[in-house]
C-alpha cells in the first residue's frame, strides 16, 4: 500500500509516464522548401499577370544586342539578348510556355494513366495484362527519342508538343496507380463496399480514388519538373515552341553561340529552370513523404 | 525460373512487336505522303507515286510492317530516300560515340553516387548526410542542355582545360578521345549522380538497420568494414537495376549533348534526319535505340535473379 503510493508520488516515475511515446506529427517544413514555394509561387503569379505588368514586349528590341544586365531599367535588368530584347521579358513570358505545356500535359496524363492504371489494378487479368503491356512498350521508348520521332512527323507546335509529351507521362501514372490501386483493392472497406452491393463504378471512384490521389498528386509536381526539362530539351534542339515565343530552353539555344561573349544569354534563363526544377523536386519530395504510403518505412 | 524466364522473353518480344509497328506506323501518321515531303512541292504526280511504290508505302500497312520486320530480322533497316545511305550502316558508324559517351556517363554516375551515399549513409541524419542530400537535389535538377552550355564557359573558355566541341576517335589515340569525352560524359552525368546517391544512400540506411549489421558490430568489426563488406553489397542490387534503365535513357539522352558538343553519334543523326524528314533513317534509329532499351531491361531483370539468391529462391517457390 505505502509502496504503491511512494511510487505514485514519485516525480522521475511520472515524468517517464508522462513522456510522448508518439513522434511528434508535425516536423517544421525547412527553410528550403519554403523559399522553393515562394519561388514558385513568383513565377505562377508572374507568368499569370506578364500581360499587365510594366516590361516590354517580348518580341520587342529595347537596347543595343548582348547588353550585359544594368541596373536602373527594368527591361534591362537581366540584359538583353542577341535582338536586344529585354531577357527579363523573355523569361516571364517563357514561364507561361513551361507552366501551361508542363501543367496541362501533367494534367492529361494524369488523367488517362490514373484512369487506365486503375482498371488494370481493380480488374487485373486480362486488362491488367494489356494495359501494363502497353505502358512497357510506351517506356520503351526513350523519352526523349520519342518526342523527337513525332517532331520528325508532325509540324512543331504546341499542340504536338501537349500530345507528345502527354504520351511520355502516361505510362508513369499508370504503374503507380496501378499499385496504389492494388494495394487498396483488398482493404477491408473496399470488400465491405462491395459486399453490400456496390458496382464496380462505385467502388473505384467513391472508395479507391479518394485514397489514391493523395499519393498520385504528391507525385504531380514531379511529373511536371520532368515535363518542363523535356520541353527545354525539346526548345534546345530547335524542335519545340516555334519563335518568336520565347521558351527557356529556346533561350539558351539561342544564346549558346555568343556564350564565351555574353554568359547572360545562357546562364539566366538556365539558373531560371533550375531554380523551378529545383523547386518543384523539393515540393513534390516533400509531399511524397507526408502521403505516398511506399515513401514510409 | 525456367517458367519466369520464358514469360519475361514472351513479354519482351510482344513489347518489341508493338514499338517496331508504332515506329513503322509513323510513316503513315505523317501528314501527307512522304514522297511528296521528299520531293518537295514541285515533285510531279508521277514521281510521288514511283517514290511511293519504291518506299512501298502503296502497300497496306500490315504489309508494310511485315517487309520492313523481314528485312530488318535480316539487319536491314532500309536506304535513306534522301541520302542514299544505308541506315544499318549509318548506325553502326556512329553507334561507338554514343556507346562510349552512355558508358563514360554512368560509370562518372556511379563512382560519384558510391562515393555520396556511403559518406551520407555513414552518419544518417548527420549534417553531412542532409548537405549531401541537398547537393544531390540540385544535381537533380541539371539537365544536360544547362549543364552542357555551363561547363563549356567554365572548363573549356574560361580556364581552357579541355577542348569546347569536337570528336577524336579512340584509334587515334585514348588520351586525346578522353579529352573531347569527358565534359560531354560529366554533362549527362549530373542527373543520374542524383538518381543513384539517392537510392544507394536509402537502401544503406535501411541496411544499416538490419540484425546482421548488429550481430557483426557486436562481434566487433569496425564500423566502416560492416558498411562495406556487408552493406553495401546487398545494397547494390537496386542501383544495378535503376543503371540498367538508366544505360538506357542514357543512349536515348546523348542526343543533346550529342549537339551541344558536335559528337557525330547517333543523337546528331537523328537530329539530322529530323531537320532533313528523312523518315526512314529516323525510324531505324528509333527502333534501333528501343531495341537496346528493352534488351537491357530484360537482362536487367535475369541479372537480378543470379545476383540474388533471395530473388532466385522466391521466382522458385
Amino acid at each position: 500500500m505505502t509502496m504503491t503510493t511512494s511510487v505514485e508520488e514519485d516525480p522521475a516515475v511520472n515524468a517517464l509516464v508522462e513522456q510522448p511515446i508518439v513522434p511528434p506529427l508535425r516536423k517544421r517544413r525547412s527553410v528550403v522548401v519554403r523559399v522553393c514555394c515562394a519561388w514558385l509561387g513568383t513565377i505562377i503569379v508572374l507568368a499569370i499577370c506578364a500581360n499587365f505588368l510594366p516590361i516590354a514586349d517580348y518580341a520587342v528590341p529595347v537596347g543595343p544586342s548582348r547588353m550585359g544586365p544594368q541596373w536602373g531599367s527594368l527591361d534591362l535588368l537581366l540584359g538583353t539578348d542577341s535582338f536586344g530584347r529585354s531577357i527579363l521579358s523573355r523569361c516571364v513570358y517563357g514561364a507561361r510556355v513551361s507552366l501551361v505545356v508542363g501543367g496541362v500535359a501533367g494534367i492529361a496524363g494524369l488523367l488517362i494513366g490514373t484512369a487506365l492504371g486503375m482498371v488494370a489494378g481493380f480488374f487485373g487479368r486480362r486488362s491488367e495484362w494489356i494495359i501494363s503491356l502497353l505502358a512497357d512498350a510506351m517506356l520503351a521508348f526513350p523519352p526523349l527519342i520519342l518526342l523527337l520521332a513525332l517532331a520528325s512527323i508532325l509540324t512543331p507546335s504546341v499542340t504536338t508538343i501537349l500530345i507528345g509529351l502527354t504520351l511520355v507521362t502516361i505510362p508513369t501514372f499508370i504503374r503507380l496507380a496501378r499499385a496504389t490501386t492494388i494495394s487498396w483493392a483488398s482493404r477491408e472497406f473496399v470488400r465491405a463496399a462491395k459486399n453490400l452491393g456496390a458496382g464496380n463504378a462505385r467502388i473505384l471512384l467513391k472508395e479507391i480514388l479518394p485514397n489514391i490521389v493523395p499519393s498520385l498528386g504528391a507525385f504531380f509536381p514531379i511529373v511536371i519538373a520532368a515535363l518542363i526539362v523535356a520541353e527545354g530539351s525539346l526548345s534546345f534542339l530547335g524542335l519545340g515552341i516555334p519563335p518568336p515565343q520565347p521558351s527557356w530552353g529556346g533561350m539558351i539555344s539561342d544564346g549558346k553561340a555568343s556564350i564565351a561573349t555574353a554568359p547572360h544569354l545562357v546562364f539566366v534563363p538556365a539558373v531560371v529552370i533550375f531554380l523551378t526544377v529545383f523547386s518543384l523536386n523539393q515540393i513534390g519530395d516533400q509531399l511524397r513523404l507526408r502521403f505516398d504510403r511506399t515513401m514510409q518505412d | 525460373m525456367m517458367l519466369t524466364f520464358v514469360k519475361r522473353v514472351w513479354r519482351g518480344l510482344l513489347v518489341l512487336f508493338l514499338v517496331t509497328a508504332a515506329a513503322v506506323g509513323l510513316l503513315g501518321l505523317a501528314p501527307g505522303s512522304v514522297a511528296e515531303v521528299i520531293l518537295g512541292e514541285n515533285g510531279s504526280p508521277d514521281a510521288v507515286a514511283e517514290l511511293n511504290s519504291r518506299l512501298g508505302l502503296d502497300q497496306p500497312v500490315w504489309q508494310q510492317y511485315l517487309d520492313w520486320l523481314w528485312s530488318a530480322l535480316q539487319g536491314d533497316l532500309g536506304t535513306s530516300p534522301l541520302t542514299g545511305q544505308d541506315v544499318t550502316q549509318a548506325i553502326l558508324d556512329r553507334l561507338p560515340v554514343t556507346l562510349q559517351l552512355a558508358a563514360m556517363g554512368l560509370i562518372l554516375a556511379l563512382v560519384a553516387a558510391v562515393v555520396l551515399a556511403v559518406i551520407a549513409a555513414a552518419a544518417p541524419g548527420s549534417w553531412i548526410d542532409r548537405g549531401l542530400s541537398a547537393v544531390s537535389s540540385g544535381f537533380l535538377a541539371i539537365p544536360a542542355f544547362i549543364a552542357g552550355p555551363v561547363l563549356i564557359y567554365f572548363l573549356a573558355l574560361k580556364l581552357g582545360w579541355l577542348p569546347v566541341s569536337g570528336w577524336s576517335r579512340i584509334g587515334d589515340g585514348l588520351g586525346k578521345n578522353l579529352q573531347y569525352a569527358l565534359l560531354p560524359a560529366v554533362a549527362i552525368a549530373f542527373v543520374e549522380i542524383a538518381t543513384f546517391q539517392r537510392l544507394l544512400r536509402t537502401d544503406l540506411v535501411s541496411s544499416l538497420r538490419e540484425d546482421y549489421v548488429a550481430a557483426a558490430r557486436a562481434k566487433g568489426m569496425s564500423r566502416s568494414y560492416v558498411l562495406f563488406r556487408h552493406v553495401l553489397r546487398p545494397s547494390s542490387f537496386s542501383l544495378i537495376t535503376m543503371a540498367g534503365i538508366s544505360l538506357g535513357r542514357l543512349i536515348g539522352g546523348t542526343v543533346v549533348v550529342e549537339i551541344i558538343f558536335g559528337l557525330p553519334g547517333l543523337g546528331q543523326l537523328v537530329s539530322s534526319s529530323i531537320t532533313l524528314r528523312d523518315v526512314v533513317t529516323v525510324q531505324g534509329v528509333v527502333v534501333f535505340i528501343a531495341l537496346i532499351y528493352v534488351v537491357i531491361n530484360m537482362l536487367v531483370d535475369f541479372s537480378y535473379g543470379f545476383l540474388d539468391p533471395r530473388v532466385r529462391k522466391a521466382a522458385r517457390a
